[in-house]
């Protein structure tokens, strides 16, 4: 040890321990604001779900400790807005993963407008939900939309279908619109992990006479296992999370056709004013979700972790 | 390597190119065509692929006859004001968990990466109460701080991997040199990050410029944005399609063509930081 290194041992200690302290002092406000925009709410919501709490009656305010829980157990749009909310996951990032599965194939290959092609595919990604839902809205209409139009046309279908007004069909509806806003995410991810695969383990694989699907099955979705892990847990998280669009094209009807848990929830609170209810309603699917977001943590913590 | 044909070429790679890019493009571009198609001519024969039918009829009478220019202002001061808060407390948190080893620093991350995943739902309703107990429900301030709920934690994550991605010696070179900690900060990683610190600032400013449940719910007279303002251009009596595409045309064209520009380094960062699309 120097001279030098041991008087720095020796000196004052309230510097080092100023040095000590500037991880915590860069990092206090933006943790100090989540605290008090995120946190703070959510113990909030927590909160409020033990209370009956109607907005505009204030003073019938009272706590009933999980009587919001105990109507919600044998509530029947509860329970039928949570099977939508799994048929909707369910079916929508699926659908979106395959087709940006497809995509992703498609703008890997070599061609001159490439670049192009792929600028042009994420534009779904960056439209705002209301305008999508309006778009569909449009394209769904039953008199005069393009939907009907060209699909009478195609003979595909006889009559025009009521595509956000048939109970039966208005959910499925609206799944093709979140697929279509979905899909480019799914796309780029992909396509970035299809790059980060080896050309020499394709040849490889040709040398060895494996045909194309062999490939695939054999290299192609090896490699990109851990991006599609990924994404699907992300996009499971947003999928089940986004109510704007749903709330814009039919607000959850016809009837309850189109509720999702948080969109009951929303709901609820703002056409009843049910605050208390509400609540928990979205502590209740944020629970479930939970279940999710442990996993998606847990898998990105570990790649954190250096 | 031996090369395909032209032909097969065609069918292979740019006709499924081809098919992709048009599902992509062909909704909006259809919103565009009833934008531009006048509404007596919608009402009549439906929407008009000649261009000589096509006219400015539905942009004029949005932009003279309506809010739409003073809500595209409200737009702007929330988003960029977003954007201001956002990267403002989350330069400093990304340095320190960049380029600190500290006992909390995983649990901080872990934090970030949490608040990244609260259902909207879960946090609107007490907003809603906090905010109206603070009397700032219906101001700018009010959805500034709502879109910060997503853009704080977004922000730390991305500009975290951009930090990582710049050498630590540049910095220890700075030390050694004279600077502090902060100034090496301000001096060497800040003008480094500068296009990591640019392209994360534009994904804030689209998201909050998006954003239309808190919008929704928080304001309503005074401040109305974009989003929540051409859901009302839908018209009392019957529905307006003209007017309302040349809405959404109008209110999504500036986060487009920002998406245009940044989307090939933000594509980048997404992918590595696999941070909430």
């Amino acid at each position: 040890m120097s001279i030098a290194d041991a008087e720095a041992l020796d000196a004052p200690r309230p510097r080092a321990r100023g040095r000590r302290a500037l991880p915590y002092w860069l990092l206090t406000p933006a943790v100090l604001v989540t605290l008090l925009i995120v946190f703070a709410p959510m113990l909030l919501a927590i909160g409020t779900s033990f209370f009956e709490l109607v907005l505009f009656r204030p003073k019938a305010t009272h706590f009933i400790g999980l009587g919001n829980f105990v109507a919600l157990m044998s509530d029947p749009v509860f329970w039928s807005s949570l099977w939508r909310t799994v048929l909707w996951i369910g079916l929508t990032v699926p659908a979106q993963m395959l087709l940006g599965l497809v995509a992703a194939l498609i703008l890997n290959q070599q061609f001159f407008w490439r670049g192009l092609a792929r600028a042009l595919v994420i534009i779904p990604w960056a439209l705002p939900s209301v305008v999508i839902a309006l778009m569909w809205r449009w394209i769904y209409d039953p008199n005069i939309g393009v939907a009907n139009d060209l699909l009478l046309r195609l003979s595909i279908i006889q009559t025009a279908v009521p595509w956000l007004a048939d109970p039966g069909v208005a959910l499925y509806s609206i799944i093709v619109t979140l697929t279509w806003q979905g899909f480019p995410f799914f796309a780029v991810m992909i396509l970035a992990a299809l790059q980060g695969i080896p050309k020499s383990q394709y040849e490889a694989a040709a040398i060895d006479g494996a045909s194309a699907w062999r490939q695939f099955r054999h290299v192609t979705l090896p490699g990109i296992a851990p991006v599609l892990a990924t994404a699907g847990l992300l996009r499971v998280i947003w999928v089940a999370n986004s109510i704007d669009v749903i709330f814009v094209m039919t607000g959850g009807g016809p009837g309850y056709a189109t509720h999702t848990l948080p969109l009951y929830a929303f709901v609820k609170a703002r056409q009843n004013l049910d605050f208390g209810y509400g609540s928990a309603i979205a502590v209740a699917f944020t629970l479930l979700l939970g279940v999710f977001v442990a996993i998606y943590i847990a898998r990105t913590m570990r790649e954190v972790e250096r | 390597m031996n090369h395909p044909s032209p032909l097969r070429r065609l069918l292979t790679i740019h006709l499924p190119a081809l098919l992709i890019v048009l599902l992509s493009i062909g909704p909006f571009a259809w919103l565009a065509l009833t934008a531009l198609t006048p509404s007596a001519e919608i009402s009549a024969r439906g929407v008009s692929l000649s261009p000589a039918v096509w006219s400015l009829e539905n942009f004029n009478r949005l932009l003279l006859h309506t809010s739409f220019t003073g809500n595209m202002g409200h737009s702007l001061i929330v988003a960029a004001g977003t954007v201001v808060l956002g990267l403002l407390v989350s330069v400093t948190a990304a340095y320190s968990l960049s380029r600190f080893r500290f006992p909390s620093r995983k649990l901080l991350m872990l934090q970030f990466l949490l608040v990244n995943m609260f259902p909207v739902v879960l946090l609107i309703l007490p907003l809603f109460i906090i905010m109206r107990w603070l009397g700032i429900l219906d101001t700018h301030l009010a959805l500034i701080l709502a879109n910060a709920t997503v853009a704080i934690p977004f922000a730390v994550w991305m500009l975290t991997s951009y930090v990582d991605a710049i050498p630590r010696s540049l910095d220890e070179a700075a030390m050694i040199d004279g600077c502090s900690r902060l100034q090496a900060l301000r001096r060497v990683v800040l003008p480094l990050a500068l296009p990591g610190i640019i392209s994360t600032g534009i994904y804030i400013f689209i998201t909050a410029w998006n954003e239309y449940l808190y919008a929704l719910t928080l304001t309503g007279r005074n401040v109305r944005t974009v989003t929540v303002a051409i859901q009302t251009l839908i018209g009392e009596f019957q529905i307006e399609w003209g007017l309302l595409a040349a809405g959404g045309i109008v209110g999504a064209l500036p986060v487009v063509l920002l998406f245009l520009i940044v989307q090939r380094r933000l594509v980048g960062g997404l992918t590595q930081g696999a941070v909430k699309g």
